[in-house]
């Protein structure tokens, strides 16, 4: 380790092996209180042919053993609790443990969907508030807090956009996505029955609106844009951009996962946007617990409100709220029950503590992205030149001169004791480093990221080897992924006795 | 505002760095006309106290003090407090989907053995690192036989949940897939003779739940035979994951779609949960969603990474196999360890602690003049009972003992007003049986008003 590593030390780590492989017969770490009713066999209930026999080799580990074996584990992940995060486009910020606890509540996490409406008074009054503060925050007519995540989202909002088409004759065949959107929008796409027409970026990195104009014909459904798009800037022309659309007859669908620059500053229901997503699990600060769960609200302008997919909560006359199933419009059901419920309750808990001071979040992460920005600047190469908002896009041209490329960085960057940025996203950016700092890193934290950025740039010049062979300090070296991808190894199998059978 | 690491003082060092004179500056490039002239109008901020005896104000609003004969689909089953201290570790919690393999393998190992984990319960060769919830997952199931097949119907039990259907309509209506549904006979399982009469060469899946939603289990080998002679797949659903801890796994079935709340996760209002897809090994490239795959570093210690990516929205956009991204990781790790924790013994004798309480509750109720069982199909831990008058009005008296009584299943099927699904799991006492019965049977005897 360098003199330069400030933010981290070595430190001796367990080595653990598959839970599989601690088994031993007769150990467990659950025990029930004795059953109080007469005990019948399996055989006896359901019959010989649909008893079950034996798991062969299901793991059978004490409760003290369960409790090291996922401590060793956890161990050996990087983590928002541990330092800064600075995936693009994922914003990794602080995750309020106080969320955590109002999760688990007596009365929350208890709570069977298909209980009397009288008495889930307390869960409908959740998801009413929510669905009131994002209304606020986006400037939008309606909500479903129904999708699971951003991209089931995304397909609720294409199927929004498309009953509402049909309802007016002809649902068109295409939608519309730049080149710089994330691959889910174009995967949805295909889902909801559409065709894909890629829009190229004009040289700033900006929807090319000329272009846009041609391409905008009476087949386009949509145009799914990121606002701030994925090189981290606000798409100036957005006002005329939804003009251009709607004077065609077409909607304009706005991806929301880059909606911590602008909540609190500015509304997405200001600047012609019909339809759009949010990813709790980004802006609103719900973990991402190493990749979910997430939870995709979707909001939309009056006119797309009858598409809700149910249930849709409604006000009884006598003020008691409820989940109205019957909406002959609606695109149907996206999920079984109320969505992912306990996401949004720490949503709401995270949006409760803010209040109109979200504000504030989002200019902190502005400014961290701006700082960080502005010292790395003549460091690495700054592809796009437009203001940064809530994250900043470098590429590796200068580092590739010496034949270290962006991954090799992000690779380094664990040795100094940081998560990597995103890498070569976004696909117009080649090399991309993709930092997305935050609102919740200090000043001491970006400046220790600035130096170990520093610092690599100038190994890339003078040592590339230890960049490009980077990380050095962790568990495990560079994996090999093509031979995973070759002969796939998905599961573990007992060595002698073979598959586990019935 | 205490979530945020920056001085009034710092944050103009910083901006003086930057060489802006105020924060405005930096919001400069959203034009005026956008940006907000007043502070939005929301409640708050609260401190901590004030979030947490907001939503204690909301729990007491809710179903406290009741005792819950509800499953369908969500089921209170034991949960170890161990659990949810690991798995608030914030190396989990706080971690994001493991891309960086090398400070990621605590996430990823632990994905390989919840893959591992869901193939021994199902009887599969290979799981996905999970779907949203058993809905989607079902759902993503049907588009998955689509694409192995290349043939665009399937046939859907009718005894397959009635949410988990309509959720596959929604999805199919837009991809050319048709849906044609499957009676039930008199015993609650699936006709199989209007099955084979349906099934063609024209059909991509043949779609079941075992057991059903009305807790009868289905005959997997025969109805995988009536698919499999038409070259159909059968995609098995599974909504309570302790079933498999006494009932044969779907060993014949071709793609199983299972919802895991049942290990380890609460109710939480329907969500959220975790869904499996675990299959057939040679079908793995049309799987969707995430897989992670054991592999070896240059120096050849064990590692695992997420593997076979190119089926995946991030690398093959419009090509996906699905669009699924963020899924349920949390989710699945608490599944995970509370898998290891009830290990095989646990999960045997948890099974069939609710076989026996399920009979137990059923041979009560069955006692009550006017009440019979009304499927007579083999059953797990839930069983529907026809009563001499609707569920809606039984219900309402049985609140009143604070009991949340069966679900009224002519909500769902016409057919079967005066049904409902009862559900009995280890957690339900035998006191808050008995106390049901008496409760039902009091509620009988009053007259109709």
């Amino acid at each position: 380790m360098t003199d330069k590593i400030k933010k981290a030390s070595r430190h001796t780590s367990q080595s653990e092996g598959l839970i599989f492989e601690k088994s031993a017969h007769g150990k467990r770490g659950i025990e029930l209180p004795p059953l109080d009713v007469p005990a019948i066999d399996a055989a006896a209930a359901l019959g010989a042919a649909h008893a079950r026999g034996e798991i062969i080799g299901f793991p059978e580990v004490s409760e003290i053993e369960v409790i090291r074996h996922f401590t060793r584990l956890s161990t050996w992940n990087y983590a928002i609790d541990l330092g800064m995060y600075p995936l693009g486009s994922c914003t990794m910020k602080y995750n309020p443990r106080v969320n955590e606890f109002v999760a688990r509540l007596e009365g929350i996490a208890t709570e069977h969907p298909y209980q009397p409406l009288e008495l889930s008074q307390g869960c409908l009054k959740i998801l009413q508030l929510l669905e009131t503060c994002l209304l606020e925050i986006t400037g939008m007519d309606a909500v479903t807090l129904e999708p699971s995540a951003g991209a089931q989202g995304e397909l609720t909002g294409l199927l929004l956009i498309r009953a509402y088409l049909q309802s007016r004759g002809n649902p068109r065949k295409k939608v519309l996505i730049p080149d710089s959107a994330h691959g889910t929008n174009p995967a949805t796409a295909v889902i909801a029955g559409y065709e894909v027409e890629n829009i190229k970026s004009e040289s700033h990195g900006q929807v090319d609106v000329e272009r846009l104009r041609e391409q905008v014909t009476e087949d386009v459904a949509a145009l799914m844009i990121t606002n701030p798009s994925t090189i981290g800037v606000f798409e100036q022309r957005i006002a005329e951009i939804a003009e251009i659309l709607h004077a065609k007859g077409a909607l304009l669908y706005m991806d929301g996962a880059n909606m911590n620059a602008l909540a609190g500053v500015a509304r997405p229901g200001d600047f012609g946007v019909d339809v759009m997503h949010l990813n709790l699990h980004k802006t609103f600060s719900t973990p991402h617990g190493g990749g979910g769960p997430g939870a995709g609200p979707v909001l939309m302008k009056k006119f797309l409100e009858p598409f809700r997919p149910v249930p849709v909560l409604t006000v009884k006359p006598d003020g008691t709220l409820a989940l109205d199933v019957n909406r002959p419009r609606s695109i149907g059901r996206v999920r079984a029950y109320c969505g992912n419920f306990g996401v949004l309750v720490r949503a709401l808990a995270y949006t409760l503590a803010y209040g109109p001071g979200i504000r504030q979040a989002t200019e902190d992460a502005v400014l961290n992205a701006n700082y960080i920005r502005k010292k790395l600047e003549g460091v690495y190469d700054l592809p796009y030149s437009l203001p940064s908002m809530h994250e900043v896009v470098f590429s590796d041209a200068r580092q590739k001169k010496h034949g270290v490329s962006t991954m090799d960085i992000a690779k380094r960057l664990i040795d100094y004791g940081f998560h990597p940025y995103t890498t070569a996203f976004p696909l117009i950016v080649p090399g991309a480093l993709m930092v997305e700092p935050t609102e919740s890193e200090s000043k001491e934290e970006c400046d220790l990221f600035v130096d170990a950025m520093r610092a690599i740039a100038e190994e890339a010049a003078t040592n590339p080897e230890v960049v490009k062979t980077a990380p050095h300090s962790t568990r495990v070296g560079r994996l090999d992924e093509v031979g995973a991808a070759r002969k796939p190894i998905l599961r573990w199998k007992p060595s002698a006795s073979g598959e586990a059978a019935d | 505002m205490r979530y945020l690491p920056k001085s009034p003082s710092e944050r103009q060092e910083m901006l003086a760095a930057i060489g802006a004179k105020s924060i405005e500056e930096l919001f400069a490039s959203i034009p005026a006309a956008h940006r907000l002239k007043t502070p939005l109008r929301l409640p708050g901020p609260l401190s901590e106290m004030e979030i947490i005896e907001f939503f204690k104000a909301r729990a007491a609003e809710n179903s406290v003090g009741y005792t819950s004969f509800l499953g369908a689909g969500v089921y209170n089953h034991h949960r170890s407090v161990v659990t949810d201290a690991l798995l608030q570790r914030g190396e989990f919690l706080t971690s994001y989907t493991p891309y960086q393999a090398e400070i990621s393998q605590g996430t990823l190992q632990a994905i390989f053995e919840f893959q591992s984990l869901m193939c021994q319960l199902t009887g599969q060769e290979v799981a996905n690192a999970s779907m949203y919830d058993g809905s989607t997952a079902l759902t993503e199931a049907a588009l998955m036989a689509e694409r192995v097949t290349g043939r665009s119907r399937v046939l859907m039990a009718r005894s397959v949940h009635p949410e988990y259907r309509q959720v596959l309509a929604t999805y199919a209506r837009n991809s050319g897939l048709q849906v044609e549904e499957i009676a039930f006979t008199a015993s609650g399982q699936l006709d199989a003779a209007a099955l084979r009469s349906a099934v063609s060469s024209e059909v991509a899946a043949v779609i079941v739940q075992s057991p059903n939603f009305f807790g009868v289990l289905e005959e997997i080998p025969a109805l995988a035979e009536i698919a499999h002679a038409k070259e159909a797949l059968l995609v098995v659903g599974i909504t309570e994951g302790v079933s498999l801890g006494a009932v044969r796994p779907p060993a014949e079935a071709d793609i199983v779609a299972m919802e895991g709340q049942s290990f380890g996760l609460t109710p939480s209002y329907g969500g959220p949960f975790v869904g499996v897809i675990a299959s057939r090994e040679k079908y793995v490239r049309q799987m969707p969603g995430r897989l992670t795959g054991q592999t070896v570093d240059a120096q050849g210690r064990r590692g695992f990474v997420l593997t076979l990516a190119t089926r995946e929205q991030h690398i093959r956009r419009e090509k996906a196999t699905s669009n699924i991204c963020t899924n349920q990781a949390l989710c699945a790790l608490a599944a995970t360890m509370h898998l290891c924790l009830l290990g095989k013994e646990g999960l045997r004798e948890q099974a069939q602690q609710n076989l026996s309480k399920a009979r137990f509750a059923l041979a009560e109720l069955e006692k009550i003049p006017g009440v019979r069982r009304a499927f007579p199909g083999a059953f797990f831990n839930e069983f529907v009972i026809e009563l001499p008058r609707s569920v809606k009005l039984v219900n309402a008296a049985l609140l009143r003992d604070k009991i949340i009584g069966p679900l009224a299943l002519g909500v769902f099927y016409p057919e079967l007003s005066k049904r409902g699904l009862v559900c009995v799991t280890e957690t339900t006492t035998r006191v808050e049986m008995e106390r049901f019965a008496a409760s039902l049977r009091r509620a009988l005897a009053q007259p109709l008003e």
